[in-house]
């Protein structure tokens, strides 16, 4: 069995009365398609704050990559390989599409101010490297024809597209996709998953959000389902689908 | 020790005995902390509606206490009696600053609504450097002296004294304060208020006229500016064209102290900030042995909005805004 | 780089470069006193580039910028005058200037800079008083800024035997005092260009842009906002620095009047009514800014009496007055500045077509 690549141990967080996370335990392992399912308001997003560092979880902790992760350290989750979407996308909205992906090669990448007022023959390097890199990405998730256009002028599909290939630069070991499909009609979902299994079948691990039920239970591997915070039942989806409490979870709610 | 006179409302008096210093300050404080609280309310008024920093607003008040010397002096030199020209001068203040405040803003700052953020801002600087040299061509570069509008009685407390003019600052300030928290919680006006605070969108779905609440925090603002100039006219007597900006600049941070666009941050944010500046003003040579003197006494504010700051980023009574990620 | 092959901007360039050159000849045919007001006027833009990357890059509010001006004129002036009997060359004190600028900028900025734009502001702007403030009274019990009055015999600036004061024989062409130092200014100015050019471009200026365009997603992608942010306003903190130093020498004199708050709104308004973040904008707004009061100082009063054959109104206040509403006007009409980067503009007339 392959090596788990993330741990929550008991994670809990609440916002004055309301308990959004419920002590959740959870593991993604290496190179898995692991959902992360649960009706509206059940704490997904939560979770995905509390592990990239945006929330301070009030209890338990996550291991990455067999080390403890920092609380309140965004910019270190993404140093150490956790990458992710937003559900309400967060571009650089006046940045241009390439511009957006160059961006995430920051943490990859050295120069500093001292690069940049000498131009040394490094920085130059890697500046061109930067934006190579940054070219091959659009291409990966097929926008390279709107590179030069603002990311706020892009579509709705290419805004999503935009975002994971942002993450991408960041060279993630885990990229978790916060509800990726919402609003997007079946054409683009049905690409959506396409690239979803290139970027594992390239080595990456993700972590998915999603509300649209037949999308996650056809491309996870594993499926978790939290309710009211807690989690409910962490299986493979066929074992998943045909849980009574996961079931009433839904109709419930 | 000696008084310093050099920016006459700012500094307040601190030759006295020093048994008495700490209630005397506390007093003092108090009444220049009631100036402060109606100043700031002006602040964090259009702040908390449309997120703008009113730069011009101690411009406003300032402008109230030249109205009210020009129209109370010509009363009484007119024979007038005092009371009689006082409210005169009061009500022509009051009026003259809630057209200035829905003026500045129909003319300076609705056409800036999409503006990017420094735009407005800007807008505000400019229209503060309009205004005190307005007020400097209306009224000269020469401190005015305020005509005396309240008898001069005395009171004596514990060892502390103050003043008839002292306590009434700190009794209409109070009363203003109350009216106006009835009006913003208890009145339709109030509550368009209230919602175009929290959500401007929603609340002009809900049908609030925001054009109407930004203009009314304005006009206001403004009228609570110009009592408060009327107050600062009467305690020092004596009122100068560029007397709004370091009240203004004071009355600000403390509505930021308080948490800017809370009112009863901007309330206790005043008080504070004038008792701080008085105990601060009277301690600061034995605090640090004689090396500091009174005449730091302005920088007590800003070290205590930095500090307060730097422990509570939204101010004392500010709610925490964490941004929903 | 390609661009410098390119024959119409090698030629704009040696247009403005002949510029640069006539221009204080030609100025100092209305007197060296033009000449002064032109070496100001690039000391503002060197300040106003300083303070755009703080502003116009990083997007930090600060209203208290003139307090590292003021910390960079006092290092200089302390070190270079009779007060304490120093006398440092320029090229020394300097970096130092910088360094000990850059050390009040970390010094505000580390608690400070989690704080929300407004709040950064007015903390910034305190900060500028409580700086005056101190130079203004710490004569007492140890003279160490020689209070209100301030410090005066100020060297000048000197390589060698070389002195920026006074007349001199420069390749055959006689320079006033004034007139080198604006050669001085104008290198320095050119210097901050190109650091500001550079850094837009970089990995650096990306970074800002990002963090002043959406904080929580530039922190998720792993870009230290702290770091950054800090590292934004020391840089200007040292070019504040470096132009108080200039300003030192050039004057020969200091005093805590130079440096009130009104000094940093008057930069904040070079960088915001040029166009923020758009270098040539910014440029644009401080000579604008910087001339504007001197042209309407020699102009106001002689309008005056030629209108009306008397002075009706102050000239001090009405040109003050003017520039007031030169602020507000433009700010209406031209809300993004008078020439802000060609994104920016768009930016704005799509949110305009939006709102309507
Ligand atoms: N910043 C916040 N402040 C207050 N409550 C929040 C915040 N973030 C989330 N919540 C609450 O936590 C609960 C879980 O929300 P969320 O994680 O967004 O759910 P999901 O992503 O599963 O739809 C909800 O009740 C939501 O209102
Ligand atoms: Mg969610």
């Amino acid at each position: 069995m392959a090596e788990v690549l993330l741990a929550a141990k008991a994670v809990a967080k609440h916002f004055g009365g309301v308990k959004a996370l419920r002590d959740v335990s959870l593991s993604i392992r290496e190179g898995e398609i692991y959902g992360l399912i649960g009706p509206n308001g059940a704490g997904k997003t939560t979770f995905f704050n509390c592990m990239t560092g945006l929330y301070i979880p009030d209890g338990g902790g996550f291991d990455f990559a067999g080390a403890p992760l920092k609380a309140d350290a965004p910019h270190q989750a993404a140093e150490r390989g956790i990458a992710r979407t937003f559900q309400n996308i967060r571009l650089f909205a006046n940045m241009t599409a390439l511009e957006n992906v160059m961006v995430g090669r920051h943490v990859r990448t050295a120069a500093g101010v001292l690069g940049a007022m000498f131009q040394n023959r490094a920085t130059r390097a890697e500046e061109a490297a930067i934006r190579q890199r940054a070219e091959d990405l659009l291409h990966y998730v097929r926008i390279e024809d709107r590179a030069d256009d603002l990311a706020k002028n892009l579509s709705y599909g290419d805004q999503r597209r935009l975002e994971i290939a942002r993450a991408l630069a960041t060279e993630p070991k885990l990229l978790c996709l916060d509800e990726p499909a919402a609003g997007m009609n079946a054409t683009e979902t049905e690409e959506l998953r396409d690239l979803i299994e290139g970027i594992r079948r390239d080595g990456t691990t993700i972590l998915l959000i999603e509300h649209d039920v037949k999308l996650v239970m056809g491309l996870c591997d594993r499926v978790a389902v939290l309710d009211y915070g807690a989690l409910v039942i962490e299986d493979v989806p066929a074992v998943v689908q045909k849980d009574q409490r996961v079931i009433e979870a839904y109709l419930g709610a | 020790m000696k008084r310093h006179r050099k920016v006459p409302f700012l500094h307040v008096a601190v030759d006295l005995p020093k048994m008495d210093i700490f209630l005397q300050q506390i007093i003092n404080g108090l009444v220049q902390g009631s100036i402060y609280a109606l100043v700031a309310l002006g602040y964090t008024m259009v702040y908390g509606i449309m997120g703008l920093i009113n730069f011009a607003h101690g411009e406003v008040v300032m402008i109230g206490t030249l109205v009210t010397i020009t129209v109370a002096t010509t009363l009484i030199k007119a024979g007038m009696p005092v009371a009689v020209a006082g409210l005169a001068g009061l009500s022509s203040a009051v009026l003259v600053c809630m057209a200035l405040g829905w003026g500045l803003e129909r003319i300076a700052y609705r056409p800036l609504r999409n503006a990017p953020r420094l735009t407005p801002l800007i807008t505000a600087i400019g229209m503060s450097i309009v205004l005190q040299n307005v007020a400097m061509i209306v009224w000269g570069r020469n401190y005015l002296t305020f005509p005396h509008l309240l008898p001069k009685v005395n009171f004596e407390f514990a060892g502390a004294h103050f003043t008839a003019i002292q306590v009434m600052i700190v009794v209409v300030s109070g009363l203003t304060m109350a009216g106006l928290v009835l009006l913003v919680y208890r009145t339709k006006l109030g509550m368009a208020m209230r919602a175009t605070a929290q959500n401007p969108q929603v609340a002009s779905l809900m049908g609030v006229n925001s054009n109407r609440v930004i203009s009314a925090a304005f006009v206001i603002g403004s009228a609570l500016g110009a009592l408060a100039g009327v107050m600062v006219g009467t305690y020092y007597e004596i009122a100068h064209y560029q007397m709004g900006f370091m009240l203004g600049l004071k009355a600000f941070t403390a509505a930021v102290l308080g948490g800017i666009g809370n009112l009863a941050g901007a309330m206790a944010g005043g008080i504070l900030l004038g008792i701080i500046e008085a105990l601060g003003a009277g301690y600061i040579g034995d605090l640090t042995g004689g090396f500091l003197g009174s005449h730091y006494q302005d920088i007590f504010a800003f070290i205590v909005l930095i500090v307060v700051l730097m422990f509570k980023p939204s101010g004392l009574f500010g709610e925490k805004t964490g941004d929903r990620a | 780089m390609s661009k410098w092959l390119n024959p119409r901007s090698a030629f704009g360039i040696a247009l403005i470069a002949a510029a640069l050159i006539a221009l204080p000849f030609v100025a100092a045919m209305g007197g060296q006193a033009w000449v002064r007001i032109l070496n100001f006027a690039i000391l503002y833009v060197f300040l106003a580039l300083g303070l755009n990357i703080v502003v116009g890059f990083a997007g930090l509010l600060d209203l208290g910028y003139i307090a590292f001006y003021a910390v960079g004129a006092y290092t200089y002036a302390l070190l270079a005058s009779p007060h304490f009997g120093l006398h440092w060359p320029f090229w020394v004190i300097l970096p130092i200037g910088a360094a000990v600028a850059c050390f009040f900028g970390v010094l505000l900025g580390s608690p400070t800079l989690k704080l929300r734009g407004d709040y950064l502001a007015i903390v910034t702007l305190g900060f500028g008083e409580i700086v005056r403030i101190f130079l203004n009274n710490l004569n007492a019990p140890i003279n160490v800024t020689n209070g209100p009055q301030g410090i005066t015999l100020i060297d000048t600036v000197a390589f060698g035997d070389f002195r920026f004061s006074g007349t001199s024989q420069v390749l055959g062409v006689s320079l006033s005092g004034p007139q080198k130092y604006y050669f001085l200014l104008v290198a320095l100015a050119i210097f901050v260009i190109i650091i500001n050019l550079r850094l837009q471009n970089s990995r650096i200026g990306r970074a800002w842009q990002a963090i002043r365009e959406d904080e929580i997603a530039a922190k998720a992608i792993g870009i230290n906002t702290r770091n950054l942010k800090l590292l934004a306003f020391a840089m200007g903190a040292s070019f504040g620095g470096v132009a108080g130093g200039v300003f030192s020498a050039m004057q020969g004199f200091v005093s805590p009047e130079s440096f009130s708050l009104i000094e940093s709104i008057m930069i904040l308004a070079m960088v915001v009514l040029g166009g923020m973040g758009h270098i040539p904008g910014v440029i644009l707004g401080a000579v604008l800014l910087s001339i504007l009061p001197e042209v309407l100082r020699y102009g106001v009063g002689p309008l005056q009496m030629a209108l009306f054959g008397k002075m009706l109104i102050d000239p001090e206040s009405l040109r003050m007055l003017i520039f007031g509403l030169a602020l507000v006007l433009v700010m209406r009409f031209k809300p993004a500045g008078l020439w802000p980067s060609p994104e920016r503009k768009r930016e704005l007339s799509e949110k305009r077509a939006g709102a309507v």
